[in-house]
């Protein structure tokens, strides 16, 4: 029996293409760049792993060859493929839950600190050879430790912030469709609406998912019933973001600091953030970490192959 | 009659305005902390009583010799005190205070900071952005080494290494630490003691140093110590430099031994190690573990009741010695 053909579209860890190459019959692409020749180059193919960054629209998936059965994403979120039109054509649609969680509470959790604490003021400072010694307010920044942490969307990633920010006596605030059952809530307090939830938020993390739901849900407004100084961490997508009222609130002074690690048509991004010194930017790499990018990679593959021989598997979308 | 106050090192403005309202004080202007001659000076024009100051001050035996007999107490603004004589003050007759516990979570977190950020590759990054990205980053490039679940060892396991350790228990890490005496239980909360410094290190993925800086510490991080960690280790130091021997730490960065580096003090400071600056896995910061303003204000109104109560025929809150 040969083996399925799977087309990946993106260059991958080595281990990870050893493994695809393993599995399948693999096509990889040697290139960090989107490509936009997709119909053409899955040809034949029985699957395909994408990345964020291809989109997978309805128009592309209907271009897609016949042969396609599955496309698998090498990520947690799916929204740059159209679920609904590749069920539609019969594909499924596989992601890698669960295993970057703990790498992106990482990232949020670094960018709190980081932004609170002035962490890219004073490498610039340190490395410019402008570090002439000590000054009474130089770099003094905000308080972590047993301050108010609102956590936006209390998902997998959100609760797991909640678990590391609690070894900060941080008190844990979150803002969600539903309250969770008392063992996930682990003592963290419930807003079912925003206007309850702002006004505490000493340390606001964005934790819930892209789309039309939260599109620009931190806007001026929103902003405008934070505390005074606080400081606003995005690990989930630019999208939730209005970057304008963001970017005027870190100039007034209303929001003290930001930490992001997406943007708004990323991976450009609005030019004004780099020439803010009260921010920590990221290029999106929330989940690069060698240990997290090797479980993804066993995980969507592990599940396309699943899905090939019929199964479905726990990591398959919708 | 309020007492007579030298500040003379450059502090908060909360931390001035109680200083003019509780003593009779002279307050350092800047743009720097006070000398060693411009304090010994400024305490004889003075008449000064007590002098608060920070670790930027020698307070040693040239000081004492220059003070005048006005002085009684000396109150420095940090926990760390390597830049005081000690034996020399006692003999002098002087009191002496630092400022324990009000640092420590500030210290904690910033340690936590500088950990998340050399193993997340936090500083690279951030230039990346800086820079304007615009590309893509492939899936292998780039990565950082993840810090949940792994081995943390702390050298030095007093109120600030257990307030890291503290923090590293909500990432699932397996505290070990290594001090001169063992904790006991409702201290060491479960941590693994290593009474041999050099036992504990080939466990350490990642090594966060709290011990206080003196000559016992001096170069206790050197080539040894590095050869016996595991390849990619992560280094943090929110302590002192003097305990890191930085020529074998650069070897170190360099070789791959380590993998990232978070440093927020130096051998030098300011004058720190240059060659530190032109590497990519280094994140550093200037001195400012305790740089928020809760916690500068709370050190220095700290050093002022210790100030106060001596002044007052009291015994000082936070005495570096008993008698």
């Amino acid at each position: 029996m040969s083996r399925p053909v799977l087309f990946v579209t993106r260059r991958l860890p080595a281990s990870i293409e050893a493994q695809a190459e393993q599995d399948f019959e693999a096509r990889l692409t040697p290139s960090d760049i989107a490509i936009s020749d997709m119909a053409a180059r899955a040809e034949g193919a029985d699957a395909v792993l994408c990345c964020l960054g291809d989109v997978l629209d309805a128009k592309t998936i209907a271009a897609l060859p016949a042969s396609v059965k599955v496309i698998g994403t090498f990520s947690v979120g799916y929204d740059h493929i159209d679920v609904p039109a590749a069920k539609a054509r019969g594909i499924e649609v596989c992601n890698t839950p669960d295993v970057s969680s703990v790498a992106t509470a990482e990232c949020a959790m670094l960018l709190l600190m980081a932004a609170a604490r002035r962490a890219g003021e004073g490498e610039r400072l340190v490395r410019s050879g402008k570090w002439n010694g000590w000054a009474p307010t130089q770099l003094l920044g905000t308080q972590v430790s047993g301050r108010r942490l609102g956590i936006f969307g209390m998902g997998r990633i959100g609760r797991e912030i909640a678990r590391m920010a609690r070894g900060f006596d941080m008190e844990i605030h979150y803002r969600d469709m539903t309250r969770l059952p008392p063992e996930l809530e682990q003592g963290a307090i419930f807003h079912d609406n925003d206007d309850s939830f702002l006004p505490v938020c000493q340390f606001l993390s964005l934790n819930a998912p892209g789309g039309d739901g939260t599109r620009r849900w931190l806007s001026k407004d929103c902003i405008a019933k934070l505390p005074f100084g606080a400081v606003v961490v995005n690990t989930a997508r630019g999208t939730l973001v209005d970057d304008a009222a963001l970017i005027a609130a870190l100039r007034s002074g209303q929001i003290a600091a930001a930490g992001l690690d997406v943007y708004n048509g990323e991976p450009r991004l609005n030019p004004e953030y780099p020439t803010l010194e009260n921010v920590v930017l990221l290029p999106h790499l929330g989940s690069a970490t060698t240990e997290t990018r090797d479980a993804m990679g066993r995980i969507v593959l592990s599940g396309i192959a699943a899905i090939l021989a019929g199964k479905s598997p726990s990591n398959q979308v919708g | 009659m309020k007492p007579r106050l030298l500040l003379a090192c450059l502090t908060t403005t909360d931390v001035v305005a109680r200083a003019h309202a509780e003593f009779d004080a002279i307050i350092a202007e800047g743009p720097d902390d006070m000398t060693v001659a411009e304090v010994i000076q400024a305490a004889h024009a003075h008449q000064a009583e007590g002098i608060v100051f920070t670790n930027t001050l020698p307070f040693n035996e040239t000081m004492f010799t220059g003070l005048p007999a006005s002085v009684r107490v000396g109150a420095t603004c940090s926990v760390g005190y390597d830049h005081i004589d000690v034996p020399a003050a006692r003999a002098r007759g002087l009191a002496v205070t630092n400022t324990p516990g009000v640092l420590t979570e500030c210290t904690a977190d910033h340690g936590m900071m500088l950990m998340l950020a050399a193993a997340r590759r936090g500083a690279e990054y951030d230039r990346i952005m800086r820079k304007g990205w615009g590309y893509r980053i492939g899936q292998g490039d780039l990565l950082g080494v993840r810090v949940t679940g792994k081995r943390i060892g702390i050298l030095g396991m007093g109120r600030i290494g257990r307030a890291f350790a503290q923090r590293a228990r909500g990432f699932d890490m397996k505290v070990m630490y290594h001090g001169r005496t063992r904790l006991p239980p409702e201290l060491e909360m479960g941590a693994e003691y290593f009474s041999d410094f050099h036992a504990m290190l080939p466990h350490c993925d990642f090594l966060s140093i709290h011990a206080p800086g003196s000559a016992a510490t001096d170069k206790m991080i050197d080539a040894k110590a590095f050869s016996l960690m595991p390849d990619g280790a992560v280094l943090v130091n929110v302590s002192r430099g003097t305990l890191i021997d930085e020529d074998a730490m650069l070897d170190a960065l360099k070789s791959g031994k380590l993998f990232a580096a978070g440093l927020d003090v130096f051998r030098e400071e300011p004058a720190f190690d240059k060659r530190f600056a032109e590497l990519e896995n280094v994140v550093l910061s200037p001195h400012v573990g305790s740089a928020s303003k809760e916690t500068r204000d709370a050190m220095g109104f700290r050093a002022l009741d210790n100030i106060a109560a001596v002044l007052a025929g009291k015994p000082a809150i936070d005495p570096l010695w008993k008698d």
